[in-house]
Formats: structure tokens, sequence, C-alpha cells
């Protein structure tokens, strides 16, 4: 039998599971927490530092998607403080890379564009990077943009833990980490990926997209991938 | 020697500038046109997916995003070798329609209109859209009013006027709907009221600019433009044909994909945009004219009743071949009565509601050629792809490239009719930049100045001293 556990999510008292992470808890009680890494049948890696929330008698922020919910946990999901690491997160996220919504695949559809205008991102602070970035157009049927990844490792949680194929990983660190298929193998000459093109579904940006779709046209279905985790669970 | 410049010019798309040289006496003795902003397109374009090339070099302009996104998706069409349904091309030429009458108008009575109607030597303070409110209220609600009806054509096709994303590769991305079809039926009569109220006026006022029509440009050049297969006026398809200054056809029914046999591009130290030529002849002597004059000079008519008869009436007064840059203006009103009669024809087409609007296809060429006539001009746009899609070459001939050359030797033209360099008349200097505006040259920007730049001319002694100052705000 599972530990259930009695936690405060912005004062509201709500009964959980042990095991489960805030976020979990928050989502399924329709508390917003904002989250670009995570996503729902993937494991959590707490990259993106978009979900920290305050817990009480803790001195600095913890990131929603990893941090497990126990008894007597009170959870802050939002503050002024909050909000400007947040907004901060998101406008360095832009800064790292290309971000051009206006010529887009994903515009209108982009979960980073999404974030920045539900924080108020009208205007970026910091100086852009504006780094020297490829296009891998290899692959038949996909294409993936350096220029508009955000390094949030779904498409590599997603080949390696739902397709099974573990095509994707991350090379380099800090700034100059890159998202690799195959050893650093173009996308086209990967003999391990199996095209079925889930990794495009999961990606929260334009990075990954169908060939041949013009601006706005990308419209992803992410939830389909998170239901296969949510099926094979059920067998 | 002294110089005047005007920098930079009102009331066009885009930055440029004039440098107007005089000798010791005070005359003109040689003008330069510089374009002062950079593109750079061709060159970040490169590694992009082909597809992506309409959203990308739509951005070129606000004013006409519409004539980069058709000339760029025809390149793409050529990459996937597709023939697109016969529904998207209707619904292609229909949008092109309606954006030449969103900027025809913009270019007669917002940007033009104060020249035309309040006079050249008008006070520079009320030579703009507000002082045009005062003195000709109806003829500016008539331009707004036009534009306006563009600009909504355009929303109801695309939804969106500006930068949309519906023409795209293969066709356009969502079908026509009845209930659209017939509201812009509705409203084209209103439309075409306004046009031929506005041409009544203009052939009216016409007479009363004898000064600037023969020095406005006015010398022999070629002309390009498309036509279709029996001579008729091509806005969205066609083959190029060049006439030479008297007129003579001297290359007909040139396919798009050979453009680059008949036009060559040189580089000008002095300004960032290049000036094609007419390759047989060579440069600078190649130097020809796009545009409205142009077109109707290339065409042998326009194939639809009432600017056929505008045509006709054109012809007679001024003749089969007009020379004076001036007549853009008017040239520029008959191509608006055109493409709205043309717009009907369309929409009274019941074929322009089919369902199949787009074609998919992968890279099957390597190379790919879209020819379109923008409002301004021939519009050119060349692409080269790697077998995955990915760019490796663009070239882009824009419209007022091509009137480079023309532009360049009417702006000497029209100085030393009028410049006096002893004394610098608003007015005198207001004609220079108001030939540039004949030609409505869009440098690749997205935004107008609408009047409101401030015009800052300035006299120079031979050390470069300052001797004297006229300054618009």
């Amino acid at each position: 039998m599972t530990d259930k556990v009695k936690v405060r999510i912005d004062g509201e008292v709500i009964a959980a599971t042990a095991g489960q992470t805030i976020l979990e808890v928050a989502r399924a009680h329709d508390k917003y927490i904002p989250a670009l890494c995570y996503m729902e049948g993937l494991s959590a890696v707490g990259a993106c530092r978009l979900c920290m929330v305050e817990v009480s008698g803790v001195a600095r922020l913890l990131p929603a998607c990893t941090t497990p919910v126990q008894e007597g946990l009170a959870v802050a999901t939002t503050s002024p403080q909050i909000q400007s690491y947040r907004k901060m997160v998101i406008e360095l996220l832009l800064v790292e890379r290309n971000h051009v919504c206006a010529v887009c695949v994903s515009s209108g559809h982009c979960e980073l564009q999404t974030l920045a205008q539900d924080h108020g991102v009208t205007h970026v602070r910091y100086p852009y990077n504006y780094p020297r970035l490829s296009v891998d157009t290899t692959h038949p049927r996909y294409v993936l943009d350096h220029n508009r990844c955000v390094l949030c490792s779904r498409c590599v949680r997603t080949c390696a833990e739902i397709e099974g194929a573990h095509v994707w990983d991350i090379a380099g660190r800090g700034i100059h980490s890159r998202l690799v298929s195959e050893l650093q193998r173009p996308w086209g000459e990967a003999t391990s990926c199996t095209s079925c093109g889930k990794c495009v579904q999961a990606c929260p940006t334009g990075a990954m997209a169908e060939k041949g779709w013009g601006v706005e046209e990308m419209t992803k279905q992410r939830a389909g991938v998170s239901r296969l985790t949510s099926m094979r669970e059920g067998q | 020697m002294r110089k005047i410049t005007i920098d930079h010019v009102s009331r066009i798309e885009g930055h440029a500038r004039i440098t107007i040289k005089l000798d010791d006496a005070g005359q003109v003795t040689d003008t330069q046109f510089h374009v002062t902003q950079i593109r750079g397109f061709e060159k970040f374009v490169e590694g992009r997916p082909y597809y992506e090339m309409p959203s990308i070099t739509s951005r070129i302009c606000g004013i006409c995003p519409v004539s980069h996104l058709l000339a760029s998706s025809k390149a793409c069409d050529e990459i996937m070798a597709v023939r697109i349904p016969a529904a998207a091309g209707k619904l292609r030429e229909l949008i092109h329609c309606a954006q030449f009458v969103q900027s025809h108008a913009l270019s007669f009575f917002h940007l033009s209109a104060p020249d035309l109607l309040l006079g050249m030597d008008s006070d520079p303070a009320k030579r703009n859209i507000a002082g045009l409110l005062e003195a000709h209220p109806d003829a500016l609600r008539d331009g707004i009013a036009l534009r306006k009806f563009g600009q909504q054509v355009i929303e109801r096709l695309a939804k969106e006027r500006i930068h949309p994303s519906w023409i795209v590769p293969g066709g356009v991305n969502a079908q026509f709907d009845q209930q659209a079809q017939e509201m812009t039926l509705a409203e084209l009569p209103a439309a075409m009221a306004i046009v031929k109220r506005t041409l009544a006026l203009w052939k009216k006022t016409l007479d009363s600019f004898p000064n600037e029509i023969e020095s406005f440009s006015n010398f022999p050049t070629m002309y390009c433009g498309l036509v279709g297969p029996d001579g008729s006026l091509r806005l969205y398809d066609g083959n190029l044909r060049f006439i030479g200054p008297d007129g003579s056809i001297i290359a007909d029914q040139v396919n798009p994909d050979d453009y680059a046999t008949y036009i060559g591009e040189a580089t000008l130290p002095d300004s960032y945009l290049k000036a094609p030529y007419y390759k047989p002849v060579g440069y600078p002597d190649g130097i020809y004219r796009v545009g409205p004059l142009a077109r109707l000079n290339v065409a042998d008519h326009c194939g639809t009743p009432e600017a056929d008869a505008e045509l006709e009436e054109y012809r007679g007064r001024l003749g089969r071949i007009v020379q004076s840059g001036f007549h853009y203006h008017y040239a520029r009103l008959i191509e608006t009565l055109y493409a709205l009669e043309r717009m009907r024809e369309l929409l009274d087409d019941s074929a322009i509601l089919g369902t199949k609007v787009r074609a998919h296809a992968g890279v099957n060429n390597l190379e790919g050629i879209g020819i379109i006539e923008a409002p301004r001009g021939t519009l050119i746009h060349h692409y080269k792809v790697d077998d995955n899609g990915a760019m490796t070459w663009a070239n882009l001939i824009v419209a007022t490239g091509h009137n480079n050359l023309a532009i360049g030797r009417g702006i000497l033209q029209v100085a030393r009719r009028f410049v006096d360099g002893n004394k610098i008349q608003e007015g005198a200097l207001n004609r220079v930049s108001a030939l540039v505006r004949a030609y409505d040259p869009c440098l690749s920007c997205s935004t107008h100045a609408l009047g409101m730049v401030p015009l800052l001319l300035q006299l120079q002694g031979p050390d470069g001293q300052l001797l004297d100052e006229a300054r618009t705000e």
C-alpha cells in the first residue's frame, strides 16, 4: 500500500502519495508551476530551473520537478523573487542562441514563446550571444536547428526511455553543450534512429521539426508521447 | 567643388541619401544616389532549409511582404518540382492583386500625393498627409479607403495583413471560403469607383507639371516586364519581355529560368544597392527600367476592358512608349484599375474555392527561380540547395535594383533642371526627392517615413565648410 502524505501548496492542504514530486502534485491539483525540461512520461532532470519553488524551512529554492513531497511540506509556487528568477531564466534562454520567432516553424505553438509571454518578457535585458550554429537537414523527414535548441533534453529522454533507441545525447559542457545524434554523426546517417519522430513531437521549441512546414505551421503532439508511458505502465 | 547632401530622402520605403555636386559657379555637375542600408539576406540564409525562405525573405519589406512570399514560394515550387494546384495559383494571384491595390494606393496617396496635390513648392511643414487632410480631405479619404480594401482582402485570404504565413511552397496553406469571396466581390465596386475618381482627378492635374514631366528622368531607356503569351500585362505569372528605347521588342517570351542570360548585376562603389543591366548591351549602357511605367510600355495591352480603355487614352496622350519617370504615377493608377478588374475575374471563377490548394514534395531540383511583377517591378528570387534542402546560395534582385541606374540618371537630370547652388530652394530639392518617390523605391525597409522624417540639406564649400543649410521637420 502506498503511503499518503499531506502537503500544503500555496496554503492549500493537499493529499499526495509519497514519492510524487512537488510538480506532479501541483499539476494534479491545477496549480501552475512553469517547466520546460519536464514532460509527463519522461524522467525528470531538473535542467531548466523554471520550476523552482520555495519550500518552507529550506533557505534556497528547489526544483519542483525533482523534489519529492513528504509529510508536512509547505510549498509556495510563486513569489516576487521566484517570478523574477523565472523571468531571468527565460531571458537567458533567449539570449543564449538565435531564437527568431518571426521566421520559426513553431511560432504560436512554442513552449518557450508561451512562457516568455506568460512571464511578461517584453524585452531582454542581457546582450545576445548570436552564436553561429548549424542546421542538420540530413534526415529525410526531420530537421534539427541548433539555433532554437534550449538543451532541455526531452528528445534525449524520449528516444532513450520511450523509443529505446537512444540516438540523442548532449555533448560538450556549459555554453558549448550541443545536442548530438549517435556520437556526432549527422542525424540522417544515425543507424539507430528509427525515424519514429517522437523526439520531434517532444521538443518544446522549433529546434526539431518535420521537414517542409513553413512559419507557424509545426504543431506538436506532445500528449501522444506522454500517453505511451502511461499506457505501458497500465499493462 | 561644393556639395549638397539630401540625407535622408523622406516619404520613401527605406533609407537613401542624395549627393549633389556643384561647380564654382553653383551649377550641378554630378549627383549620386546612395542606398545606405545593407540587406545581407543572401548571405545569412545559407544553411537554412529552403522552405523557410518565404517567411525569411518576406521580412525584407513590411509594405509588400506578399511579393517576396510569392517570388520565394515560386522558387521553392521549382525546387520541389511541383505544379501547384489550380486553385492555389488563382489564390496567389488574387492576394497579389490585393497587394498591388494597397501598395499602389500607399505610393500614390500617402507618399506622393502631398507633392502632387499640394504642390512641389508648398509649405514643407504641411506637405504631408496631415496637410492633405486639410486641403484635399476627399482624396485622402479615398486613398485610405483604397489601401484598407487591399489590406483587408489580404487579411481575409491570409489571416494576417503583414507577413502572413499562408503562402507556402507548393501553394497556400488554407482554402478560400465562399463568404470571403462574396464579401470581397461586394466591396469591389467601391474600390473601382475610387480608382476611377482618382484617375479623372489625375488626368486634370497632370498638365500643371510640365517641367517635372520634362525633367523627371525623361530619357530613353530599355524596359523590362512580364507578359502573357499574347503580350498582355501579367503580374503573377508570365515570361520576360525586354523592349528597346524605341519600343522595339529586343527579347520576348524569355523563360524566367533564363533571366541571368539577360540580366547582369554591377556593384557600385558608393551604394549598397547593386545596379542590374541588360547583359547583351553591357554596363552601364544596358540601363533599363521596371515597374508600372515599364510594364505599360512593355505590354501590348492589359487584358481587362476598363484598364485597356485607360491605357488607350494614356497612350493617346503620351505616346506608345512613355519615357518620363513622372508618369509612373499615372501608370500606377491604371495598374490599380487592372488589379481590381483582375480580382473580379478571379473571384467570379468558382475554381478559386477548390479544396486542393497545396502540393507536398521534397527536394527534386537543386535550383529554383521565382519571378513575379511586384508593385515596384520585376522581382527575382533565385536559390540553390544541397541534396537535403539546405540553402547553399541565393540571389535576390528587387524591383528598385533594376531601376537603380535610371534613378541615378534621373536625379542628375532633375537636379540640373531645378537646383541652383547659389541659393538652396527647398522646393527644388523636394523635386529631387520627388523624382525618387515617383519610382516608389522600396529600399528593403519594413517601415516608411510618411513625411515625418527630417530632411537635412547642406551646402558645403570646397573644404567641407557648411555654407547653407535647410531642414524640414
